[in-house]
């Protein structure tokens, strides 16, 4: 992908980030907010979603201004152009709601330091035409969203017994309170991974041992 | 203990609040240079160091800031602080004491993209906490950014001599040890709210 | 598009044009998105605010914001947390006062707002403002029914000489409630609740001795304004 260097639009333009490089469980890229707000899945959405549109947002500017930034100050230009979307992003949700914005409290701030959005700046949006970085950073994002999804989902479906703030177990159901205090960001973030690498490696196996029954108990 | 006096903060900030095992600042470092113990205890002060700092200088511009009633150009005021808080620490350290640049120098540019300085900026602002509760924040956060990093390289150390299933090394052991850690961690957490 | 990889060293000027044209672009971007949500932002947190308000004191149906000054009670204009809301009927009585209160959560600090009777000498209702409680544990602060039910008719009489409470609020064991000032913990959220009963705690035993004197002067303030 890295390698040919043509402007044609193709799915793996946007799918790559959806899965193959996907930020957070291929590239463990902006791991902060990936724990501090998936406590809930209507949380981890959110999260996702400002940062798709800072994503998106600077991907196209920087594309757009790439050939005018001298090298020397292009990763303080890029800098500058993501901390105004982020700051755009900050009002907007104050805008829409208090109650996220106070969920989220300083993370949408800290969308900033994410290390995917400067590294996407950096390494695609700056050397492709607009649209092929509008629709890179999309699938970033979607990537981003998806894994936060993951984590949230399964956070708050055993952390609290409801998906969505909706309750799905009933008053029976005895909540593992660990999984939405910060261990439990922890052990689900390396339990997805585990789960990822397992999958991984039995692709990877394919034909020469019978099954993947490596110990993988937990 | 009174929830804004000194040592309260201090204590919170390196013990029930955590940056790292906590409030999930600064993972990338956390996870990435705890390899060994001999880089993660330079790492820690290095950003120990930075955080004191840029503490400083971000209850500075705060206040000129909002003395000319431009608090909405915050964030993009602090990321260009604390960029040009730490090439100025890599220049003075250079310059007066090349043995602790020789130190810590590598471990400087990685800080500028470390969360958890940002994180301590925005907090201490929104907190509302004057010169002296900063700087004590500062230090807190510091010292529990180095606390955790020292523990997980010890951790690490330890286990990279034990047999794992081929799966569970890399990462995903990483962050399962971070959430061991954590729930360790845990057990201060009514140190805040207590009587 | 591409950069070569030896490129001849740009004049400072180009650098300091480029980043002065960036900077130039973001603050305007960010001064316009800034004016834009300022009257959304200002109408959600009022709107908050009053949300709060008609749960706190029962009732009510107006309200007037107060500030307390040197020696009495004065209209406030702005929002801050020393601001006071006097809730009154439709037939213009008033109903109750209400505060801010704040104490540090387990995770962060939690802000509330409480509602106080003057009548029955109790808190009426609480809600939470702002607050960063673990979801599903200790954010059922606002929303468990039993523990909100602490805070239907919590006393918070003030002693013999009028300067202090008779019975400090409390946050006791879940459990172990017994008298009229307690507040039964949430089991599971513990710090959380206790949190409660301190913000409660610390901000009645310096509000209400300062308000009672004055209520007399709020009742006949709008009186007046009618």
């Amino acid at each position: 992908m890295s390698r040919q260097r043509d402007d044609r639009l193709t799915w793996e333009t946007f799918s790559e980030g959806l899965w193959r490089e996907n930020p957070v469980f291929v590239m463990l890229l902006g791991m902060c907010p990936v724990l501090a707000v998936t406590n809930s899945a209507i949380n981890a959405l959110a999260m996702g979603l400002a940062t798709t549109f800072v994503l998106v947002a600077s991907g196209l500017l920087v594309s757009l201004l790439a050939r005018y930034i001298p090298r020397q100050v292009r990763i303080a230009t890029y800098i500058v152009i993501i901390a105004t979307f982020v700051t755009l992003i900050d009002y907007a949700i104050q805008a829409i709601s208090l109650d996220l914005y106070n969920a989220l409290g300083a993370f949408i701030q800290l969308i900033v330091v994410n290390c995917i959005i400067l590294g996407r700046a950096e390494a695609y949006a700056s050397r492709n035409r607009p649209l092929k970085a509008v629709v890179n950073a999309a699938g970033m994002g979607a990537g981003f969203t998806f894994a936060l999804l993951c984590l949230g989902g399964v956070r708050e479906l055993l952390g609290a017994g409801s998906l969505f703030g909706v309750n799905l177990f009933g008053p029976a159901f005895q909540p593992w309170v660990v999984m939405v205090l910060p261990p439990g960001g922890f052990l689900v973030l390396g339990a997805w991974l585990l789960l990822f690498d397992w999958l991984k490696q039995r692709s990877a196996e394919v034909a020469p041992s019978p099954r993947g029954e490596t110990a993988n108990g937990r | 203990m009174a929830a804004d006096s000194l040592s309260f903060i201090f204590l919170n900030t390196v013990l029930a609040n955590n940056f790292v095992l906590a409030m999930f600042l600064g993972l990338c470092p956390f996870l990435g240079v705890s390899g060994k113990l001999e880089t993660a205890l330079p790492m820690g002060l290095a950003t120990t160091f930075v955080m004191l700092v840029s503490s400083l200088c971000a209850y500075g511009i705060n206040l000129a800031l909002v003395a000319l009633h431009i608090e909405f150009l915050r964030l993009i005021a602090y990321i260009a602080l604390i960029a040009s808080a730490v090439q100025l620490v890599e220049m003075a350290l250079k310059r007066y004491s090349p043995t602790l640049f020789r130190a810590l120098g590598i471990y400087l540019p990685l800080i500028t993209t470390n969360c958890a300085i940002l994180g301590l900026a925005l907090f201490q602002t929104f907190k509302g906490y004057d010169f002296a509760q900063s700087l004590v924040y500062a230090l807190g956060a510091g010292v529990g950014f180095t606390l955790a990093i020292v523990l997980m390289a010890g951790l690490r150390e330890k286990l990279a001599l034990s047999r794992l299933p081929s799966v569970s090394q890399g990462a995903a052991l990483s962050l399962m040890l971070g959430g061991l850690l954590s729930l360790a961690f845990m057990g201060f957490a009514g140190l805040g709210g207590g009587h | 598009m591409n950069i070569p990889a030896l490129q001849p060293r740009t004049p400072t000027a180009a650098m300091l044009a480029v980043l002065g044209g960036v900077a130039m672009l973001s603050g305007l971007l960010v001064v316009l998105a800034a004016q834009l949500t300022a009257p959304l932002i200002a109408e959600n947190q009022r709107h908050a605010i009053e949300r709060a308000l008609v749960r706190v004191i029962p009732g009510a149906v107006t309200f007037r914001r107060y500030r307390i000054v040197e020696g009495g009670l004065a209209p406030a204009r702005k929002e801050g947390d020393d601001t006071l809301y006097a809730g009154y009927d439709a037939q213009g009585r008033l109903l109750g006062i209400a505060a801010r209160a704040a104490a540090q959560g387990y995770a962060d600090m939690i802000y509330l707002l409480y509602g106080y009777d003057p009548r029955c000498q109790c808190i009426r209702g609480i809600q939470v403002l702002k607050m960063a409680e673990t979801p599903g544990l200790g954010d059922r602060i606002m929303k468990d029914h039993a523990f909100l039910k602490n805070f239907e008719s919590l006393d918070a009489r003030l002693d013999p000489s009028g300067e202090s409470l008779l019975n400090p609020i409390v946050t006791v064991k879940h459990g172990a409630k017994r008298n009229p000032w307690e507040i039964d913990a949430i089991s599971g959220a513990t710090i959380s609740s206790r949190a409660v009963g301190k913000a409660l705690n610390r901000s009645a035993r310096k509000l209400l001795p300062a308000i009672h004197p004055l209520l007399q002067r709020i009742r006949r303030l709008r009186e007046a304004q009618r």
